[in-house]
């Protein structure tokens, strides 16, 4: 992802500990994700920003949401949802059947929630239900099971979760707490 | 110096597949002198190559060509193409497993008179019993260096392990301890011993776990008298206007057919593949399959009774840290009808790490339902409850519609659970679930089968012919110079992780082909 807006810029690679903090509950994804005047994703308290390609930028915006709502982590920031569904903007570019099922997809999603689109319902039960609703089409399949590889397979979300990763090359537990229970 | 025979040395043992069955016979009759040709679909990773991640790994170990699923069990429904987490690499399986090693019990392998008869259920005794198996079970414990067994100790406890036992205690549960595994406790073999690293499905990458690719094959290549062909995918096995076998045709790793010859082929590509060559073998001599006049070549399909318990406490476990199934309460593997069903099951421990926790925890779930158990992830206590399921001639291995790279049929699989196996099941979640609470776990959720690591019983072994496949030696009831080697043999599962048994039966058998090529009689 590339940090373009030169006061908030970060290197992917020197993510500072803030974008671990939870994203305060009292902004809204709604409002914590931007779109900048160069039609990019900015999230300043994250401090990351995301080109949008393909997609139109309030499409691919919703989207990061919509991945949010199948896999809600309230202690995993939205910039792991973002680069979770980056593929599917990076598809829209190079395939126009693919943007215009993924543009329509979303718009359906817009279309029933109403004034403000998808993005602005403000209860995550409200936009949940029109998701249980969609449930069934291979669209929504695609997303959620694409999800389960794409958000839990990044190996700078595994901390959030408590979990290690790759163990041989530290020598394995057997000196790092494998039998470090101290409660039962 | 390693062996390389002539395609059209027809003098050779060529056995399909290297894992715990084809691995272990190749090494043993090796070991007597014999010529052996190892036909291995997968590629030769060595243990230095295994990867410490869960999605990387299965990409270079897991066997990936295609198959079909049907009937009504949950993994055809959520893994359509996936009725098995098996693998397509030298040493097949034994890179893979987890390494418990247990012996069946007597009245496993007499099962029909055990259990009675059973409505829709094909039970079968085997034409072996415990006691003639006994001396291979120790053998194979010997050569795989099992932990509790011989003088060999017992593995060192988890943080898993720790929750299992404390639960276990609780509940009034006898038999817990850190399992029978084939897994250095201790340096031995010229191995490492375990490191405590947590990916144990993933490949050992200490060598400290027991695996065909670096003990069986390396010691049979030691003697000049077994080699190896990775990338050799078996397609069918010919056979002479007699009936006796001849070699097999294979596709190398450049797709371009290939001929070996024989004097005897053993099949042990796992219950999903062997039953698929048979079938694929059909000739206007046998139009069925080869060797399949009994009709039981990929029937009586199982894949054990299994799910999981996953618990969440209210304080870290961190589960993944250290053997993934070094622990087991054996109190319920008994036969006790009382219970409501027959057979029994094991508990045994068990970890996921967070990228395959998403994928099979609930798979198709999605939501705060699902994402609040993922949540509790370092605070996961987690089980694997495998016991015997019933065979049914209706779970079974058929070829299917689909073709594969080489434009021949894949396997389908079809399974429906027998209400025995649901029985058990249920108990078996109610139980783990009350072992977890019993050490005051907030929630715990009961997990699924996977798709199948474990698939047995699609060749059995049988005394009558019209019964199953092979006989008490493995041999095919039709052809005499063809066997079976791996666990499609099994006329039960059992409730026990079925390698131990794989293996005894492999060194066995090459006693027996042995002894059958120095008469001369194949």
């Amino acid at each position: 992802m590339s940090g373009d807006n030169g006061r908030h810029a970060r290197r992917h690679g020197a993510v500072s500990r803030r974008a671990f903090l939870r994203r305060s509950s009292e902004i809204s994804f709604a409002a914590a994700v931007t779109v900048t005047a160069g039609g990019a994703l900015l999230n300043a308290s994250e401090a990351w920003a995301l080109d949008v390609k393909g997609l139109q930028p309030q499409t691919m915006k919703t989207l990061i949401l919509v991945a949010r709502d199948i896999y809600p982590h309230d202690k995993v920031p939205d910039r792991f949802y973002a680069i979770a569904m980056k593929s599917y903007d990076e598809k829209a570019a190079a395939d126009p059947a693919t943007k215009t099922q993924v543009e329509s997809f979303i718009a359906g999603l817009d279309g029933a929630a109403g004034k403000g689109g998808y993005a602005g319902l403000g209860w995550e039960s409200q936009r949940v239900a029109l998701l249980r609703a969609v449930s069934n089409s291979p669209m929504f399949e695609a997303i959620r099971s694409g999800l389960v590889v794409s958000l839990y397979n990044q190996p700078e979300v595994w901390p959030i979760f408590g979990y290690e990763g790759e163990s041989y090359s530290k020598g394995g537990y057997i000196k790092r707490g494998f039998d470090d229970i101290d409660w039962i | 110096m390693a062996a390389k025979f002539n395609q059209n040395d027809d003098s050779v043992v060529v056995i399909v597949g290297s894992g715990a069955g084809g691995g272990t016979l190749g090494n043993e009759l090796a070991q007597k002198g014999i010529n052996v040709v190892v036909l291995e679909a997968g590629e030769r990773h060595e243990f230095s190559d295994f990867v410490n991640d869960e999605w990387a790994s299965f990409t270079q170990l897991a066997w990936k060509d295609a198959r079909t699923t049907s009937g009504s069990w949950r993994v055809s429904k959520n893994f359509p193409t996936l009725p098995a987490w098996i693998v397509k690499a030298v040493g097949g399986s034994t890179t893979h497993w987890a390494g418990a090693s247990l012996r069946f019990q007597e009245h496993e392998f007499k099962t029909a008179t055990s259990y009675g008869r059973i409505p829709g259920a094909n039970l079968l005794d085997w034409p072996i019993t415990l006691a003639e198996l006994e001396p291979y079970y120790a053998r194979a414990e010997e050569k795989m260096g099992v932990t509790r067994t011989g003088n060999r100790p017992g593995l060192p406890g988890n943080n898993n392990f720790k929750i299992m036992k404390a639960g276990a205690d609780k509940l009034g549960y006898k038999e817990c301890h850190t399992g029978n595994m084939a897994i250095n406790s201790v340096e031995r073999d010229d191995r490492n011993s375990c490191q405590q690293t947590g990916f144990c499905f993933q490949g050992c990458k200490w060598g400290a776990k027991w695996s065909t690719l670096y003990t069986e094959i390396p010691k049979g290549e030691a003697t000049g008298k077994m080699e190896v062909r990775p990338q050799s995918h078996v397609a069918h096995i010919e056979h002479d206007a007699s009936g006796k076998v001849t070699g097999v045709v294979y596709f190398d790793k450049d797709g371009k057919e290939q001929r070996q010859k024989a004097r005897v082929v053993a099949v042990a590509g796992n219950s999903i593949e062997s039953p698929r060559l048979l079938l694929n073998s059909a000739s206007s001599k046998f139009q069925d399959g080869l060797a399949n006049s009994s009709g039981q070549v990929g029937r009586n399909y199982m894949r054990h009774m299994t799910g999981s318990v996953y618990a969440v406490f209210d304080k870290p476990v961190h589960m993944y840290r250290g053997t993934t199934m070094a622990g087991i309460v054996r109190d319920e593997s008994r036969l006790d009808p009382k219970r409501g069903f027959v057979g029994g099951y094991e508990m045994e421990t068990l970890s996921l790490g967070l990228p395959f926790m998403a994928a099979f925890l609930d798979p198709g779930g999605w939501g705060r339902e699902f994402t609040s158990a993922l949540d509790g992830y370092s605070n996961m206590a987690g089980m694997w409850l495998v016991g015997e399921d019933l065979p049914q001639e209706t779970n079974r291995v058929t070829l299917s519609s689909v073709k594969d790279q080489y434009g021949l049929p894949v396997a389908d699989v079809h399974f429906d659970d027998h209400a025995n196996d649901i029985a058990m099941r249920d108990h078996a979640y109610k139980q783990g679930a009350a072992l977890y609470d019993a050490v005051g776990a907030t929630r715990s959720f009961p997990t699924p089968p996977y798709p199948s690591t474990h698939n047995l019983g699609t060749n059995r072994m049988s005394a009558n012919p019209r019964d199953g496949v092979v006989n008490k030696w493995g041999q095919t009831h039709d052809v005499k110079n063809l066997f079976v080697s791996d666990g499609s043999q099994f006329t039960s599962g059992g409730a026990e992780n079925p390698t131990l048994t794989i293996v005894s039966l492999a060194i066995r058998q090459a006693e027996y082909i042995a002894d059958q090529m120095k008469t001369k009689t194949i």
